[in-house]
């Protein structure tokens, strides 16, 4: 971890990794796009509307990875005052903030031709919009102050009191009686979806991925930027 | 960085950060699954009808009812648009009458959550009525198949 | 061109899968371009700062 704490250790790993992940995400999801539109076929009850699956399904497990990499990231910068660990959470929360609000929209386009409804304040749902919430609060919080450190400790307290958040989310179509069905890929007794719908789920989750990645050293590079500008600003005005 | 003061090395204070982390999480922890156990009866989207007969209702209060749609119950009433059929948990059944749309993955032997009131009669009368589907995702053709040769599971719950 | 019509209609249920797909398009892409223009911007900048400063700390030795 602390070879990664310093931010030009860091871009000298990271910069030769941008291009593998960028043609991963490209590749995988353009893999994931065939065969989930047109090789898989339809499901026994829902037709052809469980292509929606395959995006709605990965956008719903990066809004949760990304999250618990965001409270991860935040609990570094808290204890160790690791500077890259606090910049990687503010890079990650627009990244997860995306893929909760495809997770939301492309289930509720998917709930309105099966289940008859667009939304229902189910424990599912309602936990998934608090998450949109808890990253939108993230990202509000962390610019909210003159002072940069003060909203970077306001902003990582709240990502790691959200993370109590990912397994009530994980686990809301168990504990509780829900609209939403129980998890059909991560579970005890393995998934419950056919190899021919299965594979096209987890090369656009690849996908995903690596998609992340790609967006997260994107962003981190240009947070690390940021913070040199206000370095030399800051020397400006006191020199 | 003297030695005769070791609470002030950075690594007592990150070991002190580091403690005050994880016990302000499990403080939180355990403060989430107090509300939600003190909650539970709200979170619950739906009742079975077992949960129905153990439930004290007002009368006329809207409450949802979830279950499986009963093999061969369904039938259309005379005037086209009313719906009746019987919902059960396998250990308990409760006749419902709905007149409205029907969402595309009602049909027999599948999950519904119906949103009305429990009427003097024992009959429950939906204002909505919802599809909820199973985790099991497979081709057509892998479900008959399944179906002919005997290892169909049908749903318990 | 039959099947291809059969395939964007994806058995009646179009108005919803493709949207679904489209918007989960548009939100990515836009994602990944604001934070290209983002970087760009801030290297630029950066860039900037630092050749000026270099200029004037070398202004600075010459006079």
């Amino acid at each position: 971890m602390h070879r990664f704490a310093n931010p030009n250790q860091f871009l000298r790993i990271a910069n030769p990794v941008l291009p593998w992940v960028a043609w991963l995400a490209a590749l995988s999801i353009g893999t994931g796009l065939y065969l989930g539109l047109i090789q898989a076929p339809q499901d026994y009850q829902q037709g052809e509307t469980v292509r929606i699956m395959y995006v709605h399904v990965p956008a719903a497990w990066m809004a949760l990875f990304v999250y618990a990499s965001m409270a991860i990231a935040s609990a570094t910068a808290l204890i160790w005052r690791h500077p890259l660990g606090f910049l990687a959470a503010k890079a990650s929360a627009p990244i997860g903030a995306c893929f909760t609000v495809i997770c939301l929209a492309t289930g509720s386009l998917w709930g309105k031709p099966m289940w008859g409804t667009w939304w229902e304040w189910d424990a599912r749902m309602t936990s998934v919009l608090i998450l949109l919430f808890l990253y939108i609060g993230y990202m509000a919080l962390v610019d909210a102050f003159d002072e940069p450190t003060r909203g970077q400790r306001a902003a990582s307290i709240l990502a790691l009191v959200g993370a109590v958040n990912v397994p009530i989310i994980k686990f809301s179509v168990d504990w509780w009686n829900t609209l939403h069905q129980p998890a059909s890929v991560v579970r005890l007794d393995g998934p419950a979806i056919h190899p021919s719908m299965l594979w096209p789920l987890l090369i656009m989750a690849v996908g995903f991925t690596a998609f992340y990645f790609a967006v997260l050293i994107v962003r981190l590079r240009s947070e690390i930027a940021a913070a040199k500008i206000r370095n030399i600003r800051i020397g400006q005005v006191h020199g | 960085m003297s030695a005769s003061s070791p609470m002030r090395t950075p690594a007592t204070r990150k070991r002190r950060r580091l403690y005050a982390v994880l016990a302000g999480l499990t403080m939180l922890g355990i403060a989430a699954a107090l509300v939600l156990t003190a909650f539970q009866d709200n979170i619950v989207f739906f009742y079975s009808p077992s949960d129905l007969t153990e439930k004290e209702l007002r009368p006329g209060q809207n409450i949802r009812l979830g279950g499986l749609v009963e093999e061969g119950s369904v039938k259309k009433a005379a005037d086209g648009v009313t719906t009746e059929f019987v919902i059960t948990d396998l250990s308990k059944t409760v006749p419902v009458r709905y007149g409205g749309l029907l969402p595309d993955l009602f049909r027999e032997g599948q999950g519904v959550v119906s949103q009305g009131t429990l009427g003097p009669d024992g009959v429950f009368v939906a204002s909505e009525v919802l599809a909820k589907h199973d985790e099991k995702y497979m081709p057509p053709e892998v479900a008959d198949a399944l179906k002919r040769s005997g290892q169909w599971k049908e749903p318990t719950k | 061109m039959e099947t291809l019509t059969e395939f964007f209609a994806m058995g009646g249920y179009a108005p919803y899968i493709w949207p679904a797909y489209i918007l989960a398009a548009i939100i990515l892409v836009t994602l990944l371009g604001l934070s290209l223009r983002d970087l760009r911007r801030n290297e630029n900048t950066l860039k900037a700062l630092r050749t000026e400063r270099r200029g004037r700390t070398g202004d600075e030795v010459s006079s």
